[in-house]
């Protein structure tokens, strides 16, 4: 009992940590809000998928980057790309460094680019590490025998 | 034959977009619902879908885009959701066609964008879209829907007129009118009785209660991440 509570405690503190820090945002929740016994693998999956594409995305804006003759519109699609798909994630961080990014790629910034995409890096790697962190706290909660607590 | 709105696994949508994520959320959205669902990543493979050959087709000297007899879609179709920007061709290219197309332009299309554009949304509505949805799209944005895809039920099972030729594969359960009949467009058969338009199946699911259904939801401004804590 004392070791389901304290780790349901860790689960609502975490949670809330998350949000403060603007890790994840309100769209976030709206995803969690799908999971059901019918789906019950569903954040997960969303958040591979995304992990996945956000790889893929700055890799293809890498590339882009590194040409002597720098196509910013290309650069500008994949960061368009990026920033529905962390925006319908919740991934908050990561979609706010897709709007400056953006305007680097209006203005053909290259410089202004390339540390966007370091900070996208970054965000993707540390967005990763919370959420496996999060998803790990679940299922030590059910394994458990305790349902995780619902954000308010 | 009456008809029994309350299970909306009679309806069938299709789900339009590029991104595997929206694609993805999109598809459970409707299913929660309980709507069937297909999900393409193209306009292009959408219309494919939709038994529309786009491009020059030889065999039809006519060019006149239509369901040929023979590959009709096996599957009716309620309603088109489909996202707006995409490679190719774009959710507004693909309300076009489905507008021009005398097969389809009775498919009720709902355009979802990340975009709050005002202009895009006019844009689209006076192409013919039904809705407009900001990304993301939220559960209660889906109770918008219904009333959509029930017109088209209505006019299909109703049918006696020429779209009945056109439209092969609808399901109905008699063939009321023979096509030399006239019919008439007005239907006077009485209104169907409105079933709760959300149907909440499932009460073990996680979450809190769905916020209230605001009526101006499909233009609402985007919030531009709100961090909502207790």
């Amino acid at each position: 009992m004392d070791v389901l509570n304290q780790l349901q405690r860790q689960y609502t503190d975490f949670t809330a940590l998350l949000y403060r820090e603007g890790f994840v945002d309100d769209n976030f929740t709206q995803v969690q809000k799908l999971q059901d016994e019918s789906s019950p693998d569903f954040v997960v999956e969303v958040a591979s998928l995304f992990f996945e594409d956000c790889e893929k995305l700055v890799n293809n804006m890498a590339e882009a980057l590194e040409q002597q003759d720098v196509d910013f519109k290309q650069v500008d699609s994949h960061v368009h790309q990026l920033k529905g798909s962390s925006s319908s994630m919740g991934a908050a961080r990561i979609k706010n460094v897709c709007i400056a990014f953006k305007t680097f790629c209006e203005t053909q910034n290259r410089d202004g680019c390339l540390r966007c995409l370091q900070q996208v890096n970054h965000e993707h790697t540390q967005l990763k590490t919370n959420l496996q962190a999060l998803f790990t706290l679940e299922r030590q909660i059910v394994a458990n025998g305790g349902s995780i607590p619902v954000m308010q | 034959m009456a008809i029994t709105g309350e299970s909306h696994s009679q309806f069938h949508v299709l789900a339009v977009d590029d991104s595997i994520i929206d694609r993805k959320l999109i598809e459970r959205l409707l299913k929660t619902s309980s709507y069937q669902v297909t999900a393409v990543d193209s306009g292009s493979k959408a219309l494919k879908f939709l038994g529309l050959h786009e491009e020059d087709d030889h065999s039809n000297p006519d060019r006149v885009p239509s369901v040929s007899p023979n590959d009709h879609q096996e599957v009716e179709v309620n309603l088109i959701i489909t996202g707006y920007c995409m490679p190719g061709m774009t959710g507004y290219d693909l309300l076009k066609k489905v507008k021009e197309s005398s097969s389809l332009r009775n498919i009720p299309v709902v355009i979802m964008s990340s975009e709050n554009v005002p202009a895009r949304i006019t844009r689209c509505l006076e192409e013919g879209a039904e809705e407009f949805f900001l990304k993301p799209v939220r559960l209660a944005d889906l109770n918008r829907l219904k009333p959509h895809m029930m017109k088209t039920k209505i006019k299909n099972e109703k049918l006696g007129d020429q779209e009945k030729l056109e439209k092969p594969e609808i399901q109905s359960e008699q063939q009321q009118q023979p096509p030399s009949q006239p019919q008439t467009e007005s239907q006077p058969q009485p209104q169907p009785q409105q079933s709760p338009l959300l149907q909440q199946p499932n009460n073990n699911k996680r979450k809190t209660m769905e916020e209230g259904l605001s009526p101006d939801r499909t233009r609402r401004r985007y919030n531009g991440g709100i961090t909502t804590m207790v």
